[in-house]
């Protein structure tokens, strides 16, 4: 008896809601075995990985800090991925918004009034925006593959935002390091439990995630998007422009990477660096696909990739472990989702081998 | 004259890890498999070159450590896209991400690590032609393995029968099946090439390019490869010219400095980036372009039955 692969008649449903629960559980599974391959006891590495950052409220705090970026960037892909476009360079436009945010905070240095957020916010998502509009335009005018446009893009972003805090942008007073003056109080996310790092931008993130509920399932553009994606010679026929498909999931996309790249600057970090991102960006694109592209889904994907960040600092320092550990288990994640959805068009059937008379015949 | 030599030289070494990688993506997307995992597969042959290197001290052994590293990971993606069916793209993706994290991963107690610097190999006579010699026939030894695979490549594709029959995969596979090929087993084999040949592209930039490892040294050279097929059209030779010119840009950076020109670092470090768009949108400007050239099934997923 073997096992076969039999096409389904018609996907499932229920699948479709286990396959992400699935890979988790095989993530975890991965993670037992890893840990006793490198001669650590599973359990408590377990402990120190999963449960002991989220034991108290600070750990609490911490878990939504990370998760916001992760959230509001993964309903932005998702945007684009329903109707196939594939923009997979969200930590460059993450990048361009913390640029754009940043030029307001430090030409208002000194401003103490939280009414500077406001613009911020704006040149944030615009940054983005722009970043994106870069792969959405060679897409849409020149028909230029936009994977590979927005992913080059993420390294002249990098580059560009070196070039800035080595140079135009440093603090004169950081004794040479390249980073820019802290922030003034008014450039600052208000904290919204005293005590932990945690900020409004959470709030702005939810609100984005639950705005991209409604768009992506209750208006009609976003019904187009689907279309586009799921059957693109239908949505040709019912006269949906693909040009305005491509530039909303782009556009949409860059606008939430670069709210994010503000929200970093204007939050935990307080001040530009080389590096405003620990690959959120990328981490975003896994949290859209196990998240199932659907903003509910996003939103608990993106709280278990946050987990998978504070797991990876604290086997850094309780498990002697390099925190790139947490690179590995989103790798796997992924993977294991990706395995598991043939179970969303197919199904597993016994087959019996086929017993020819003359084969029956033979003595065994 | 004689200042052109040492940057043409410079070219040609900084484009080999490009010329495996890409050569080795070519065939697997001839066979219809567009493996986006390349900048992965780079770098998980990287660490795995550096270290096996580094462990048995022979870099030969660490070569061939790289391409094991790759064509394994290229084995998780054929298991997902070619056995599950899972989405191409997605797999791809999942691919370079893992393999982001996993070399990273592996890679911390190496950082420090330095190999000896293999120094060039000179072929007798060849390396004693003016220009030439110095520009092509002083090199290490892996830039003469990679003409060695240029050749293989365009041989195999185009005049042997294997290669009709992978071209013939990517075509169509419908019609291959039809005619009795094993499409999925030819999409493996294809599929573990391209991941040999990055892993190879990997530890030759570990090993003796650099020869260092640091976290994440791969910077954007797999995806480089990718966008040299598109702009190659699917055609090795023209594999070869993108990758030598890529290999110029990058180097463009050490002989502006090395010259006194004053252009800030962080924007010649940007150019190759760059230059890949601006070829990219070059290539594909013309609808036509991409569509006669580009493998019919390419990343579309097939299932025998």
């Amino acid at each position: 008896m073997r096992l076969k692969l039999e096409a389904r008649p018609e996907p499932s449903r229920l699948m479709g809601y286990l396959s992400p629960l699935l890979a988790a559980l095989l993530t975890i599974v991965a993670g037992f075995v890893l840990f006793t391959v490198l001669g650590k006891n599973p359990l408590q590495a377990f402990h120190t990985f999963f449960i002991h950052p989220i034991r108290d409220l600070n750990g609490v705090a911490e878990l939504l800090l990370k998760a916001s970026p992760l959230m509001l960037i993964g309903v932005g892909l998702a945007c684009g991925y329903r109707a196939n476009v594939w923009n997979i360079g969200a930590e460059g436009q993450l990048t361009l918004g913390a640029i754009c945010a940043g030029g307001v905070a430090l030409a208002y240095h000194g401003e103490e009034s939280k009414l500077l957020l406001a613009p911020m916010f704006f040149a944030g998502a615009l940054g983005g925006m722009l970043w994106s509009a870069i792969p959405a335009l060679l897409r849409t005018r020149f028909n230029t593959n936009e994977i590979l446009v927005s992913l080059m893009l993420v390294y002249v972003a990098g580059l560009l935002l070196s070039w800035l805090v080595h140079g135009p942008w440093r603090d004169p007073d950081g004794f040479n390091f390249p980073q820019s003056k802290q922030f003034s109080d008014g450039a600052l996310y208000p904290i919204l439990v005293e005590g932990t790092r945690l900020n409004l931008g959470f709030p702005i993130a939810l609100a984005v995630v639950a705005m991209g509920y409604v768009f992506l399932n209750r208006s009609f553009l976003g019904f187009q998007l689907r279309v586009a994606g799921l059957a693109p010679a239908a949505a040709r026929y019912a006269g949906f422009n693909a040009s305005r498909m491509v530039w909303l999931g782009m556009l949409i996309g860059g606008a939430c990477a670069g709210i994010a790249g503000m929200g970093e600057v204007a939050g935990p970090i307080g001040q530009l660096l080389p590096s405003v991102s620990p690959g959120y960006g990328f981490a975003a694109i896994i949290v859209a696909f196990v998240g199932r592209l659907h903003p509910v889904g996003i939103l608990l994907a993106s709280l278990l990739m946050s987990l998978l960040y504070l797991g990876g600092e604290a086997a850094q320092m309780g498990l002697a472990l390099p925190s790139a550990i947490t690179g590995l288990f989103q790798g796997l994640l992924l993977f294991f989702l990706l395995g598991s959805d043939v179970f969303i068009n197919y199904r597993l059937r016994a087959v019996r081998p086929a017993v020819t008379p003359a084969a029956a015949a033979l003595p065994v | 004259m004689d200042a052109i030599v040492p940057i043409l030289a410079a070219a040609i070494a900084a484009g080999t890890p490009l010329v495996f990688a890409a050569l080795g993506e070519l065939v697997t997307e001839k066979s219809g498999v567009l493996n986006l995992g390349v900048e992965g597969m780079m770098l998980v042959g990287a660490i795995a070159g550096f270290a096996a290197a580094a462990v048995t001290g022979n870099l030969w052994l660490g070569a061939l450590g790289g391409m094991a590293a790759g064509a394994a990971m290229s084995a998780v993606f054929a298991v997902l896209a070619l056995n599950l069916m899972a989405n191409q793209v997605a797999s791809g993706l999942a691919l370079t991400l893992f393999g982001i994290g996993l070399s990273a991963f592996v890679g911390k107690p190496f950082e420090s690590v330095s190999l000896v610097k293999e120094g060039t190999f000179d072929i007798p006579l060849l390396a004693q032609i003016p220009l030439l010699g110095p520009v092509l026939f002083r090199q290490h030894f892996l830039v003469y393995v990679s003409w060695l695979l240029f050749a293989g490549v365009s041989w195999f594709l185009y005049r042997s029968r294997a290669g009709l029959v992978l071209r013939s995969v990517g075509e169509s596979p419908e019609s291959a099946h039809a005619i009795g090929y094993p499409v999925i087993r030819i999409r493996w084999i294809a599929t573990l090439f391209g991941g040999a040949m990055a892993g190879l592209g990997g530890a030759h930039l570990s090993e003796f390019y650099a020869p260092m490892w640091a976290e994440g040294m791969v910077a954007g050279r797999g995806w480089i490869a990718l966008a040299l097929v598109v702009f190659a059209t699917w055609r090795p030779a023209r594999v070869m010219i993108g990758a030598y010119l890529f290999g110029g840009v990058t180097i463009a950076q050490f002989f502006a400095q090395g010259a006194g020109i004053d252009v800030t670092a962080q924007f010649l470090s940007a150019l190759p980036y760059v230059a890949t768009i601006v070829v990219l949108v070059i290539i594909s400007r013309n609808v036509n372009t991409i569509r006669l050239n580009s493998p019919v099934s390419l990343g579309r997923s097939y299932r025998p039955d």
